[in-house]
Parts: structure tokens; C-alpha cells; sequence
């Protein structure tokens, strides 16, 4: 890794140079020395591996990058396990080598252990996009659904505007090993600091199933009875306190909830006295923005540098909202190799717009 | 103990006259109609099927990919193996790999020199079997619910080692043993491991006193145990190997993913005992072969390598693997329930008449 | 592999009895470990005894006590049921997917399809079961994977949404009779229904003796392919019910619902005193052996031990019950032992 950002550090400032002129422009960056821009091929194969097949959030961001890969005449093959297990993905990994793929889009449930299979990957020409959870891994381009910062920090605002800056608060995560979950969970430890009267008493981890959510939620409430308020940042966790807390509502009137769920599972308890807002992102335009990276990084049309623009075409802004998106380091001292492009925002539903959204 | 001797010979299943010679014989004329033979069949179908039907078949990568995504399950399959010929199982197998996985991080993340560290994870495994053994052998427990309790057990104190860490960065030489193919040859490191291990197995269960000993056990604990056999120390020591295996599986593990943490291997115990079954070994002990673990591993290796090559969905491939695990066991338990009635036909032969076998 | 209940001495009553003495001892050593552990984390956070907690205790227990009682029929047939939290998953989707589908759904048929659904699967694993004498821990674990991959495939990225359930449905997973919650009141009845028939009734103590000695028991004339069969079934059907309780508490539901249950399950009988090899324990050891792995979870995070040593604690504490148990029954020996020998020397 060292070695090749050394390699790149020579055209860099050409680079910028050049993407600064693109970004103005309004066209896609031009990569240094090619003659004209180039355009996207007209076909190719995009291995998309999530973190398991089933999963509902997983199946719409799939389907996300399928729909901007179709606009394009690419075909998109969907192959990952049913668990969520780096040892699942790995046969993925290889199946597009040997299909002899263009891009890899995965989502990674280990940051590193893949890093080896997707280096065979890499050196088959394939190109390899992150997207949802990261993987540290040379040569890759992460398509974050929000800055990872904001996200934890957003989330812990959220709640202190609700429960007015003061109170014991917990946070009920996934598997103690996630990492966009732990990533989260240090910045929003982070931003706490700004909150003198809120103290952070406990983080539990529910594993990203229902009953042991449930259990290890319950516990907290009894261990702390003036608990003021919750962060899950996991859509089973959010959930599965959402039912609970909504069908104990005389117990836990004044305990708030947040963290980040799906809209249509969280419509029922958006509103009600502990859930006022959470937040999320949509993952339908998490996945075509990087169908969208895939094809046109392997295109040529954009290249992973740092400071790089890339633009959607006019026939894919039905998909993504139509704007420039610039390719930026990973947070310093996170250790991440990968280079980013920040979806946006993350988006926060209220009990006003909520019902707006189907996903 | 001595009391469940008497009512041995009303549970007598019809395999018990000559039973050693059956499988001291590697190869008799009656081994075409073995389950063997079937295994075969189904590789040389894979062969067939992944040639005319999977893009770039016939290449290394197959092989190699082969080798790596079921080198570990297939070296975990021979301890096990040998367990469930005894009439035992070990179901800490994969908690074992996530413990040693866990124990070669913590270690390995406070400097202690990885040689050494590597020697440690495996005495962590040797104790992790040597608790298995006992409490099976000494205390006399049912091994299924002593290696229940060890599979959470030794998965918890993996948690507890490693929490919510995540050791990377292992490096070094090593990483080959892990990522790489044996120089010279499209295989994979695991794979040739498990070839190596397979042959001493092999030699051990067929062509010593020892290995006979071990069918002696699974099909007549208490015949076996008059007639001299040490039955508990050699019950304690397959647990003792499994453990250690295992571990060794765990260091793997870690070069495999360079990455060492708590849940490495999480659900696989149930994988390394659908592919010893489907090798042919009699979850009741005292049948099959060794060989048969081998040709069920590459068999099924194979065919899950050409399911993912021709991108077969994993929900797809669990039902497929499920119909293969319950034909594996249905169809020989046909034919010889088939053979049975036409030879005991007659008063007493209540086995061939609807008694299920006891089944744990 | 030896099974000590397998005794035939010249005075089954009296052998009755200490078998009945030592499921019951089993029964009370569980109620005093739960006691303890009530006890422990009360000192440690107050706030624990309440009645919140216990109704929180029940509430978790539920399923795994009705799993239980289902698979400590199977089990006490010397036989296994790996498949019941595949068939679990199963059943709590497709009642979601009634509700999603119909608006005037009614509760009712809602319970009958998911008690339909698991009596189909436990009925075609109880028939492979017996028809082709194959080992059923192999059956139902390729059921498992059969199963779940069914699931994976008709539930693909559905989620079923807590709108689609009715409210008076999921009632049932929080509302409270005299203080206990439906959710486990159903269950304990299970329980106890199931319970006093394996006690009572001929057909189902014939359970007993398959698993001590099934070659006995056919020549005693016991319908064992039967019995077999219908301990398998009605293990599904149990394993469905806990589909649509499952739906009810959490009223969201998706293909991976129940997984990994299986081996809880088992474990959850092993604690509460159902032998592995058949032939002895009661449907209420295995639930209170449930009941008893969900407290531990629950005291760990109130007490503030890190969440870490949960599973670590639960193993070691399945390790400590089966060994307290084989004391038991070794000195339940011993003493059924000395007896016969007495009653012989009269």
C-alpha cells in the first residue's frame, strides 16, 4: 500500500489540477495524459456482493446498483451467503474472478480478512467498489452512505435535542465486531464530550437479532430505570425497542429513542412518545451511486484518485439525485487505505415525512 | 456402567458379526456397492457437470478456490471423524477455531514472539480437547451435551479475549501458508495439509490396532472394553488430537484473512458433521472409512466451488447441500433394510420391522 | 453412551418412585439455581425485583421453553429434533406474510397456520424418521438446512413491517393476565398440559420406554413408529406455535428469524435434566432449564458484567448442571441397586 500511494504521489498535483478544471466544468475528471473523455463501455459483468443475500436493506441497496447498471446495458449477478460472514463472501470473490467480472461492489463484513481474496481480484483487473461497510483494502473506493463522522455525531444531537442535553443515555448496537457499527459508536463518543450533562452508561450488543436485542434491552432498562434515551444504530436494534418501548408506553414515557432504521418499519412507532425522529439514508441511491462508480471507474471515464469528480448522466439522474460527487481520503487515523465518496447527508425521518418513503 | 451391559444384545444392529474384517479390508470386491463407490460417482458427475456447464472449470483457480473455501472444514472432518466412529461426537469444533483464532490475536497483539504464540494457541486447544475428554471419559457425560456446553463455553471466552478487537497485520512468511498455493502445484496449503493428515489418519484407522480398536468402540463399547481395549484413554486422546486440530485449523484461519477475531468460524461445527455423515460414517459409530471422509470432502468441496461459479444463490446451495445429507443416509439405510428383511425374515427380527435405531 | 435408567428391576414401583424423587430433586436444584441468580443480581442492582423483571424473564423464556417442551418429547424418544428454529422462522413469516396479504385477517387462523406449518415439517421429518429407521439427528439436520433455505428463498429482502401486524395480534406478545405475560402464559399451559400427560397417560409414557429401550419396547408391543411419529409432530407444531408468539412480540420479522435456536433448544433440555439418550426427563425440567439460560443473560447485562462473559458463563454452567446430574443418577443407582439386591435376598 505504501508503495503505491508513493507511486501516485508524482501526478497528484496534476491530478487535482486537472479534476479542480473538471469540477468546474461540470464534466467528469479527466484522467492525466488520456486525450478525450472517455465514455462508459457498453458492457460489462458487476459481481455485487452484500453482507448476505436476504437481508431486506441489502436486497434494496442491490437492487439500487442493478438498476444503474441496466441503464448502461451492464449486467449485475448478486452472490454472497446468507450470513453475514466474511468466510461467505469469499466464494463471491472468487466466482467474479473466474466469471472474468469487470467491478466487484461489496459490502464487507470483516474490513481486512477479505483483503487478500480481493487482491487476487485486483490483480484479474477487476475493480473493486465498497460500498455500506468498508473493507481496508488496496485499491478500493468506498461509496459511504454518510460521512461516518456525521453519522455518529448527528445521531447523538439528535437525541440530546430531545431529551434537553441532560440524562443517562446507552446504545444498543449489533455484533460487537461490526465495523461500521463500532466506527459510529467512537464518534459518537466523541461528540458526547460536547454534552457535559449527559453521561453515556452502557453499550450492549443485541448481535442483529431480535431476541437478543430484546434481552439485553431489557436489561438496561433495569439496570438503569431513569435511563433518558437510546441510540441504536442497527435496524433490527432500533426495532425491536421501537415494539418494546411503544408496548410498555405507560413504563418508559419519557425515554427516547433514535439511531437508524428503515423507514417502513419504523412508520407504526414514529410519532408516538419515544420515538420522534431517526435517521437513515436511502439505500436504493447508495447502490446505484456505486453501480455508478463501478462502471465508470473501470470505464476509465473516472479514475480512484484522490480529488476526482465523477458525475451520473442525465439518463441516471431518475436514480441519484443529479450532482458531483468528489473522491476524498478516508478519516485520518482510521487506518483505511480505501479512498471515499460521501453519498450524502444521512436523511432524517420525522413523523411528518416518514410515510413518504417505502423502503 | 457395567448394568447397561445387560440389555446390549437386545440393541444389537445387524451389522455386528465380522465387523473388523469389513473394515480392515480396504478394498474388497464387495467395496463397489459401498457408499464409497456412490461418492465417486458424484465426483466424477462433478467432473462432467463443472466441465460442460461451469466457464473456466478446468483451471487452477478451481482447484485452488476448492482447496481454501473447504481445506478447514475438511481437516476438521477427520478428528471428527473419528469421534463419531466411536460412538461420540464433538460439536466445540468450530468454537475451538474461533477460541484458538482469538488466543494466536490477543497473543500475537501483545508481542509475544509468533513461533511461541503458535505453540500456546495450540496447548490452548490441547487443553480446550483434554476438558472435552475428560468430562466424556471420566465423568461419564453424553459427549453431545458435553460439547454443547464447551461450544459455548470456549465461544464466550474467545468474546472475552478478543470483545469487540479486532487483531490484523499478522504478515510475514506465514501469510503464504494461508493465501497462497504450494509452490509449484495449484493447491492450496490447506488442502495439501489436510492430504497429509488424511494419510495418517487413514493409516492409523485402518492398519493398526489402534484403528480397529476405534470401530471396536463405536460398535460394542462394552464387548470392546472385556476384551482389553482401553476404551477411555483412547476416547480422551481423540478429543485431546480434535482439540489441538482444531486449533491448528484456527491458526489458518488466521493467516487465511489475516485477521484474528472473537466469531472466526461461528456456525461450522454443524458443516464439519453433515460432511463426516456424508462420508458414509454411521453417526451410531463403529462404520465407515476413512476414505470415504476424503471423497466426501472433495466431492462436496468440488461441487459447492462449481455451484458458486455458476452463481447457484447460498439459499439455493443449503437446499441442495440438505437433499445430499438426507439422501447420503436414506439411500444405503434402503438398501440395506432391503437386505436385512429378505435375510432375518422371520421371528425375532424386530429390528428389520419398524424399531428406529437409537439415534443420538 | 450408557444410559443408567435402563435398570429392569423386580420392583417397578418402588423404582418409579426414585425416578420420580430424582426429576424432582432435578426440578428443585433448577428453582434454587434461578432463586440464587435472582437473588445475586437483586443485591447487585435493586431494582431487579420487580415485577417488571420477572414479567421480562418470562416474556424471553417463552419461546425457548415452548421449543423445549417440544423437543424433550423427541429427545425422551432417544431421538433429536435439530430443526426447530428453522421451522420456527418459517412459520412466524408466513403468518407475517398472511397478515401482509390479507386485511381482515383473523388471529385464529393466523395460530392454525403456523401450528400447520410446523406440524408439516415435524410430520415429514417424523416420517422419514420412521419409515426409513435413518439416525434423525442427520434428518433434521439436513431439515435445518432444507428449511432455512426455503425460507431464504420465498422471504428474499422482505421484511414483514409491524403495520401489516394487527394491534389485538400483537397484544398477545406484551399484554399481562394478573400480572403474567399471554406470551408465556401459552407455553407454561404447553408445558403443563404436555407435562401431566407424559405422566398420566399410557400412550405417552410409552415414550419413556422407546428411548430407554426401543427393541423392548416394540416386543412389549408398544407402536413405536408411531409414538415416534408423533413426538416429531408435535415438536414442528410446537416449534410453528413459537413462530406466531415470535411474530407477536416482535411484530417485524424477516428469513433469518430462529436461527442457531437449535442447539439453545437442546441445550436448554440438557440443563433442566432430559438425558441425551433417551428414556428420562420431564417436559418441565427442559422448561425451567430454559427459563434458567434466559435469567443468566438477563442478570448478566443488569449486573453490569461485560456482556462479553455471557456465553462463556452459559457454557460452564451447561458443563456444571450435566456433571451435577450424573452425580445424582449415579447415586440414584446405587440406591436402586442396594434396593433390588435387598428385595432379591427377601
Amino acid at each position: 500500500m505504501k508503495l503505491e500511494s508513493l507511486k501516485h504521489r508524482a501526478s497528484k498535483k496534476a491530478l487535482i489540477a486537472v479534476s479542480i478544471v473538471g469540477m468546474f466544468a461540470g464534466v467528469c475528471a479527466i484522467p492525466a495524459g488520456a486525450v478525450a473523455a472517455k465514455t462508459i463501455a457498453s458492457k460489462g459483468l458487476v459481481y455485487i456482493i452484500p453482507k448476505d443475500t436476504t437481508n431486506p436493506y441489502e436486497v434494496i441497496a442491490d437492487n439500487g446498483v442493478k438498476a444503474a447498471l441496466k441503464t448502461e446495458g451492464w449486467r449485475g449477478v448478486v452472490d454472497s451467503g446468507t450470513t453475514d460472514t466474511a468466510a461467505a463472501q469469499e466464494p463471491a470473490i472468487q466466482a467474479a474472478i473466474a466469471a472474468k467480472a469487470s467491478a466487484i461492489v461489496i459490502a464487507a463484513n470483516d474490513p481486512k480478512a477479505l483483503c487478500p481474496e480481493l487482491e487476487k481480484a485486483r490483480r484479474a483487473k477487476i475493480t473493486i467498489i465498497g460500498f455500506d461497510s468498508d473493507n481496508y483494502c488496496a485499491g478500493n473506493l468506498f461509496i459511504n452512505q454518510a460521512n461516518t463522522q456525521e453519522i455518529g455525531a448527528s445521531e447523538v444531537d439528535l437525541l440530546a435535542g430531545e431529551i434537553n442535553d441532560t440524562g443517562q443515555i446507552a446504545i444498543l448496537s449489533a455484533a460487537a465486531t461490526a465495523t461500521n457499527q463500532n466506527a459510529w459508536i467512537g464518534y459518537m463518543k466523541q461528540e458526547l464530550t460536547k454534552f457535559p450533562n449527559i453521561s453515556l452508561v452502557a453499550t450492549v450488543y443485541g448481535n442483529d437479532d431480535p431476541t437478543v436485542s430484546l434481552t439485553v434491552l431489557q436489561g438496561l432498562l433495569t439496570q438503569y430505570p431513569n435511563l433518558a434515551g437510546i441510540i441504536s444504530p442497527t435496524t433490527v436494534g432500533i426495532s425491536t425497542a421501537a415494539q418494546y418501548l411503544s408496548t410498555h408506553e405507560s413504563q418508559y414515557s419519557n425515554l427516547i429513542l433514535t439511531g437508524l432504521g428503515l423507514p417502513s418499519q419504523m412508520g407504526t412507532y414514529t410519532g408516538n412518545d419515544n420515538v420522534k425522529a431517526f435517521e437513515l439514508w436511502n439505500p436504493f441511491d447508495l447502490g446505484s451511486l456505486a453501480g455508478w462508480a463501478a462502471m465508470e471507474i473501470h470505464s476509465g471515464v473516472v479514475q480512484n484518485k484522490v480529488g476526482a469528480t465523477f458525475t451520473i448522466p442525465a439518463k441516471g439522474t431518475k436514480l441519484v439525485e443529479a450532482k458531483s460527487w468528489t473522491v476524498t481520503k478516508a478519516i485520518a487515523g482510521s487506518g483505511d487505505p480505501s479512498n471515499f465518496v460521501t453519498l450524502g447527508a444521512p436523511f432524517v425521518f420525522t413523523a411528518a415525512n416518514v410515510k413518504n418513503f417505502n423502503f | 456402567m457395567p448394568l447397561v451391559a445387560i440389555s446390549s444384545p437386545l440393541e444389537s444392529n445387524e451389522e455386528v458379526p465380522a465387523p473388523l474384517d469389513r473394515h480392515s479390508l480396504a478394498f474388497g470386491a464387495h467395496s463397489l456397492v459401498r457408499w464409497e463407490s456412490a461418492l465417486v460417482l458424484f465426483f466424477i458427475f462433478d467432473l462432467f457437470y463443472g466441465g460442460f456447464t461451469a466457464p473456466d472449470f478446468f483451471s487452477q483457480n478451481t482447484i485452488f478456490f476448492a482447496g481454501i473455501n473447504f481445506g478447514l472444514i475438511a481437516i476438521m472432518a477427520l478428528p471428527e471423524m473419528l469421534i463419531i466412529t466411536t460412538g461420540e461426537i464433538d460439536l466445540s469444533v468450530a468454537a475451538m477455531l474461533g477460541l484458538s483464532c482469538a488466543s494466536f490475536g490477543y497473543l500475537f497483539e501483545h508481542h509475544v514472539e509468533v513461533f511461541l504464540a503458535m505453540i500456546l494457541t495450540l496447548g490452548v486447544g490441547a487443553v480446550g480437547g483434554a476438558l472435552n475428554g475428560f468430562l466424556v471419559t471420566r465423568v461419564g457425560l453424553p459427549s453431545i451435551a458435553v460439547t454443547i456446553g464447551t461450544l459455548t463455553m470456549f465461544r464466550g471466552l474467545a468474546e472475552v479475549i478478543l470483545g469487540t478487537n479486532e487483531v490484523t497485520g499478522f504478515g510475514g512468511p506465514w501469510t503464504d501458508v494461508g493465501t497462497n498455493t504450494i509452490p509449484g502445484t495449484p493447491f492450496a496449503w490447506a488442502f495439501g495439509i489436510f492430504v497429509v493428515l488424511a494419510l495418517i489418519y487413514g493409516v492409523v484407522l485402518h492398519f493398526t490396532s489402534t484403528g480397529r480398536s476405534i470401530f471396536a468402540i463405536g460398535l460394542q463399547e462394552e464387548a470392546a472394553f472385556f476384551s482389553g481395549i482401553r476404551v477411555k484413554r483412547i476416547k480422551f486422546n481423540l478429543y485431546l488430537i480434535s482439540g489441538i486440530v482444531c486449533a491448528f485449523v484456527g491458526l489458518l484461519y488466521t493467516y487465511e484473512t489475516n485477521t484474528a477475531r472473537y466469531d472466526a468460524g461461528t456456525g461450522l461445527e454443524l458443516n464439519v458433521v453433515a460432511i463426516v455423515l456424508f462420508g458414509g460414517i454411521s453417526i451410531f459409530g463403529g462404520r465407515g472409512s476413512l476414505l470415504g471422509v476424503v471423497l466426501s470432502v472433495i466431492a462436496v468441496g468440488i461441487f459447492d466451488q462449481i455451484l458458486s461459479i455458476k452463481n447457484v444463490s447460498s439459499q439455493e446451495q443449503s437446499i441442495v447441500f440438505g437433499i445430499l445429507l438426507l439422501a447420503s443416509v436414506v439411500l444405503p439405510n434402503s438398501a440395506r433394510g432391503y437386505r436385512a428383511l429378505r435375510k432375518r425374515f422371520g421371528p425375532g427380527s424386530y429390528t428389520s420391522a419398524g424399531v428406529p435405531e437409537s439415534t443420538v | 453412551m450408557s444410559v443408567t435408567e435402563e435398570v429392569i428391576t423386580s420392583e417397578p414401583v418402588k423404582t418409579h418412585r426414585v425416578a420420580e424423587t430424582l426429576s424432582r430433586a432435578r426440578e428443585l436444584a433448577i428453582v434454587a439455581v434461578i432463586l440464587v441468580i435472582f437473588a445475586i443480581t437483586t443485591i447487585k442492582s435493586p431494582g431487579f425485583a420487580h415485577l417488571t423483571s420477572i414479567q421480562q424473564v418470562m416474556t424471553n423464556a417463552s419461546l425457548f421453553t415452548l421449543l423445549a417442551v417440544g423437543e424433550t418429547m423427541v429427545i425422551v424418544t432417544r431421538n433429536v429434533d435439530l430443526s426447530v428454529g428453522s421451522t420456527l422462522g418459517i412459520s412466524a413469516f408466513l403468518v407475517g406474510d398472511y397478515f401482509t396479504h390479507n386485511a381482515h385477517a383473523s388471529i385464529v387462523i393466523a395460530f392454525l397456520i403456523g401450528i400447520g406449518v410446523g406440524a408439516f415439517c415435524g410430520a415429514a421429518i417424523g416420517l422419514i424418521v420412521t419409515v426409513t429407521k435413518v439416525p434423525s439427528l442427520v434428518v433434521s439436520l439436513a431439515a435445518l438446512y432444507i428449511i432455512r433455505g426455503i425460507l431464504n428463498i420465498i422471504g428474499l429482502g422482505i421484511q414483514i413491517e409491524p403495520t401489516a401486524i394487527p394491534l389485538s395480534f400483537q397484544k398477545i406478545g406484551f399484554e399481562t393476565f394478573a400480572g403474567i405475560p399471554w406470551i408465556f402464559i401459552i407455553p407454561a399451559l404447553v408445558a403443563l398440559g404436555v407435562g401431566f400427560s407424559m405422566r398420566s397417560f399410557r400412550s405417552m409414557r410409552e415414550l419413556y420406554a422407546i428411548g430407554s429401550n426401543p427393541g423392548a419396547a416394540q416386543l412389549a408391543g408398544v407402536p413405536v413408529a408411531r409414538r415416534v411419529f408423533t413426538a416429531f409432530v408435535v415438536s414442528g407444531s410446537l416449534a410453528g406455535l413459537g413462530g406466531v408468539l415470535f411474530l407477536s412480540e416482535f411484530a417485524t420479522v424477516n428469513a433469518t428469524a430462529g436461527s442457531g435456536y437449535e442447539l439453545l433448544v437442546v441445550a436448554s433440555c440438557v440443563i433442566g435434566g432430559v438425558a441425551i439418550f433417551g428414556g428420562s426427563g420431564t417436559v418441565i425440567g427442559a422448561a425451567l432449564g430454559a427459563i434458567l439460560l434466559q435469567i443468566i443473560n438477563q442478570s448478566l447485562v443488569v449486573i453490569n458484567v461485560s456482556p462479553f462473559w455471557d456465553s462463556a458463563l452459559a457454557g460452564a454452567l451447561i458443563l456444571v448442571t450435566v456433571s451435577f446430574d450424573r452425580l445424582l443418577s449415579n447415586r440414584a443407582t446405587l440406591a436402586l441397586r442396594l434396593k433390588g439386591s435387598a428385595a432379591r435376598g427377601n
